[in-house]
Order: structure tokens, then C-alpha cells, then sequence
């Protein structure tokens, strides 16, 4: 389980103190999807950021229980361009020093499972965007995280390959029954992939209000009614946010 | 290869250049470059060349191999921890412009009138150009390429090895290459004296007797010198810096 108390985080920029996180707190239970949405730059990176371990909060707390493996994919500059795929994917493990054997056979599988097959002696500049993620999926699996933080990981691809990608994620959680903290943009990513979804206000974000959503994580549920309905009551509890920082 | 048939070119093109100008001037400061060619070749095929410049490789490369094992290690470090590159900038700042090439008194005091003052001296100059390259290399690295590192669990060590020295090895190439640039210079200057070997003293010696064949087989040996240092550096990106290629 994952535990926010009051947690408030600020940044120094130009010698002024911004909040960026205003008294957050929420739980996740083991092995629920939480999505995690807002108006842009309202500072949902660093929440997750917080959560990641990234960094700590200002004040308030952040407890996991039981000291869990984490994966977690960054939404820029995750990769590393002068490592291969295969050497990307397994650089968890090679810096746990963990066998070279044992490694190779993780990465194969990993490989083989996100469609990567014949590619992992390229090197992530020859890939395109939605394969670039693909791997930064396959890296976060590698050490078999119990849960998975990902900072929009769909945001620059294409409306195909983000629905392809959102298929591979919903497959993962499935199988894998991980905990699984997602940050988005999209009302419709959040709403397909977060069972419980977190609004945030904008800038310095406070939490909005939390929406259980309980029959996202299924392939059905992208084409039902009650889907639509979710998206659009989403999207009117932003709607407010995002006009009135236009305002 | 297209890029060995243009450095053919160029290099007939710098004869045909050299020559046009040594017929206008008609001076015996210029000799013609077809009497320099032959002289170069009847040196190097007899030996009596072989000797000068595989001492000024030597010294060239002895020179540049030190100020790389100092500059590189204190340019990661000084450009990638901020609280050291804060207290250690100010010294590269006002240290770098010195005119080096003065201390050169001292270093005779100091280590003597021998290859190791030639070397050090050519190590001191070219270890500014390679330290504050190395330095803003490592400081241009995107703040979240260390997140994935911290993600990962990489220790400050690992963080160095894989991600810190490979993003910054594309510019302490570069480096190496405005660095060989450089030590053929010095060689020069440092070979002008206290020695009766190396490409500098054949230079001066020729000078001297007013031999102007020997002294442009002289020069035309240190363009050889650099040129084959070039190409080593050339190689050696090729194999370390390969995935660059195709950017």
C-alpha cells in the first residue's frame, strides 16, 4: 500500500520559493491501478516524482509498506542513447549484479513479450516512439517491480500507437497484478487504465477529488456506455480547472 | 570509401595550391613541392625520418594520454557535482588563459631538460581544452537521465560509468581532436630545443642550415603526424561513439 500524508513540496526558482504540491494526501491499495490527472503544469510529474523517490517532499510523509521493487518509466530522456535495447532493458539488473546469464534470459523474454524481437542490438535513436516505449516498458519489468510508476508514458505518439501501448499496459496490469501509478494528460487513458483517478487542481496542485472507477483495467470497457459517461463527468471536473487558469 | 578519395583530393589540391605559389614567388623559402615529396619519401623509405617522427608521435601522444587521465576524471566531476564545480570553476577560470607555454623555465627546474619536460608540458596546455570540455559535456547531461539512474538504484559510481563518461564521450573526443591540433604545435616548440631528435628539431636544424627542402620535409611530416592522429581518433569514435552514427 502506498501512503501520501499532507505531503507539500516547493521549488527554488530564481531565488523565490514556488509550491508546486499543496498538502497531498491519498492512498493506493496493493495491486490497484491509480491514474493520476490534471491541468497541465499543475505539477503531476512531481507527484510522481515523490512517489518514484525521486524526490522528498517539503513536509507530510510518503510510506510504502514492505520496501516494494518499483519500475518506473519517465516520460523524457529515459532511455539511454548510448546503451542498446537489450543492454536498456537489462541495465536494472546489470546494476544489481546480477549475472550475465540470467540477465540475458530476462531480456530475451522481455523482448519476445513487447514485440521487439530483432532489435535489441539497435540503439534507441533507430527506434520510433511507440518502440522507444515499449522498451522503457521492458526496462521497468526487468526487475519485476511489485509496483509500476509511469510519468506519461503515451504522451508524444500517435493516436494508434498510444491505443496499441494502452492495450500493452492494460495487459500488463492484468497478468501481472502489480500496483501501478499512472500520470496522463489524456481524460481517456486515465479513465481506461485507473480503476481509482486522482484529479489535481492547478498549480500548486491540491487533489480535486478522487473518482473510483472500478470497471477500467478491461478491453470491454473502452466500447461501453458507462466509459463515455466516466470521460465526460472527468472531463467536466477539469473543465473548471483548466478555464479558470485561462481566466 | 568516398571519404578516402576526398582526403585524396584534398591533399592533391594543397600540392597543386603549394605549387602555383612556389612558382609565383620563385623564392628559395619555397621550394617546390615535388622536390619536398621526394625528399619525404626517400627519408621515410630509408629510415632516417622514421626515427624523428615516431619520437614526436610519441611525445605528442605520451602528452595527450596525461592531460586525458587528469582532465577527464576532474571534468566529470567537477561538471557533474555542483557544489564541487562551484569552488573548482573559478580556478580553471583564471588558470586556463594563462599563456602555459612561459612556465616552461620552471618545468626544466622541475623535472629536467628531458622527454618528461617535452611531455608535461604538451599534457599541461591540452589539459585545459580537454578539462573544461569534459566539464560542460557533463553539465549539459539532462537532469532526467540521472532520475532513470536513480530509478534503477545506480550507485554514484555506476552513475559515473554508465551514464555520466558515455553522454560525455562524444565531446571529450572533440576535445582529443582540437587537442591534437594543438600538441603538433607545441611539439614544435618544445623540440626546438635541448634535443637533437623529433620533427621540431629537424625543423629548426634545417632552418639553421638554411636546408628549406629538409625543413618543408619537416613540416610536411608534422601534417602526416596529425593526420594519422586524426584518423587513430577517427577510429576510435567509430568503435566507442557508435550510437551517434545515423543521428
Amino acid at each position: 500500500m502506498i501512503k501520501v500524508s499532507s505531503a507539500s513540496l516547493s521549488f527554488e526558482h530564481d531565488g523565490q520559493f514556488q509550491n508546486v504540491l499543496d498538502d497531498i494526501s491519498f492512498e493506493i491499495e496493493a495491486q490497484d491501478s491509480c491514474a493520476i490527472i490534471g491541468p497541465s503544469g499543475c505539477g503531476k510529474t512531481s507527484l510522481l516524482f515523490l512517489l518514484a523517490g525521486i524526490l522528498q517532499p517539503d513536509s507530510g510523509t510518503l510510506a510504502i509498506a514492505g520496501n516494494p521493487r518499483c519500475g518506473t518509466i519517465l516520460q523524457n530522456f529515459g532511455l539511454f542513447p548510448w546503451k542498446t535495447v537489450a543492454e536498456n532493458i537489462g541495465l536494472g539488473l546489470t546494476l544489481k549484479n546480477i549475472d550475465k546469464d540470467r540477465i540475458r534470459r530476462v531480456v530475451d523474454q522481455l523482448i519476445e513479450e513487447m514485440e521487439l524481437a530483432g532489435f535489441g542490438n539497435h540503439f534507441p535513436g533507430q527506434l520510433s516512439g511507440g518502440m522507444q516505449q515499449r522498451v522503457a516498458l521492458a526496462r521497468a519489468l526487468a526487475v519485476e517491480p511489485e509496483i509500476l510508476f509511469m510519468d506519461e508514458p503515451l504522451s508524444s505518439l500517435d493516436a494508434l500507437t498510444r491505443e496499441r501501448l494502452q492495450n500493452l499496459i492494460l495487459d500488463i496490469i492484468q497478468k501481472r497484478k502489480i500496483t501501478t501509478v499512472l500520470v496522463t494528460h489524456s481524460i481517456e487513458e486515465a479513465a481506461f487504465l485507473g480503476r481509482k483517478i486522482i484529479i489535481l487542481s492547478r498549480s500548486p496542485a491540491q487533489i480535486l477529488k478522487v473518482v473510483d472507477n472500478p470497471s477500467a483495467v478491461s478491453s470491454e470497457y473502452r466500447l461501453s456506455e458507462q466509459f463515455f459517461q466516466q470521460c465526460i463527468r472527468l472531463r467536466e471536473l477539469l473543465k473548471g480547472e483548466v478555464n479558470g487558469q485561462e481566466a | 570509401m568516398g571519404r578516402k578519395r576526398d582526403i585524396f583530393w584534398a591533399a592533391l589540391i594543397l600540392l597543386a595550391l603549394w605549387q602555383v605559389c612556389a612558382l609565383l614567388l620563385d623564392s628559395m623559402a619555397l621550394p617546390q613541392p615535388w622536390l619536398v615529396m621526394v625528399d619525404l619519401a626517400t627519408k621515410l623509405t630509408n629510415g632516417s625520418l622514421i626515427d624523428d617522427l615516431a619520437v614526436s608521435s610519441l611525445r605528442a601522444l605520451a602528452g595527450i594520454g596525461l592531460a586525458l587521465a587528469a582532465a577527464v576524471p576532474l571534468g566529470l566531476l567537477v561538471g557533474t557535482e555542483e557544489q564541487i564545480g562551484k569552488r573548482v570553476s573559478p580556478f580553471i577560470y583564471l588558470l586556463y588563459p594563462i599563456p602555459h607555454v612561459v612556465l616552461l623555465p620552471l618545468i626544466i627546474i622541475l623535472f629536467g631538460i628531458g622527454n618528461f619536460s617535452k611531455i608535461f608540458l604538451i599534457a599541461l596546455i591540452v589539459f585545459f581544452q580537454i578539462l573544461v570540455t569534459t566539464r560542460d559535456g557533463a553539465r549539459a547531461i539532462h537532469r532526467n537521465y540521472f532520475h532513470s539512474m536513480k530509478t534503477l538504484g545506480a550507485t554514484k559510481l555506476q552513475i559515473y560509468r554508465h551514464l555520466v563518461l558515455p553522454a560525455t564521450l562524444p565531446k571529450i573526443l572533440t576535445a582529443m581532436r582540437i587537442s591534437v591540433g594543438t600538441s603538433v604545435a607545441i611539439l614544435f616548440f618544445v623540440e626546438s630545443f635541448a634535443t637533437t631528435t623529433g620533427l621540431g628539431y629537424i625543423i629548426m636544424d634545417s632552418w639553421g642550415r638554411a636546408d628549406y627542402v629538409s625543413l618543408y620535409t619537416g613540416i610536411s611530416s608534422m601534417a602526416l603526424l596529425g593526420f594519422m592522429l586524426y584518423m587513430l581518433l577517427d577510429r576510435i569514435e567509430q568503435h566507442v561513439c557508435r550510437w551517434m552514427s545515423g543521428r
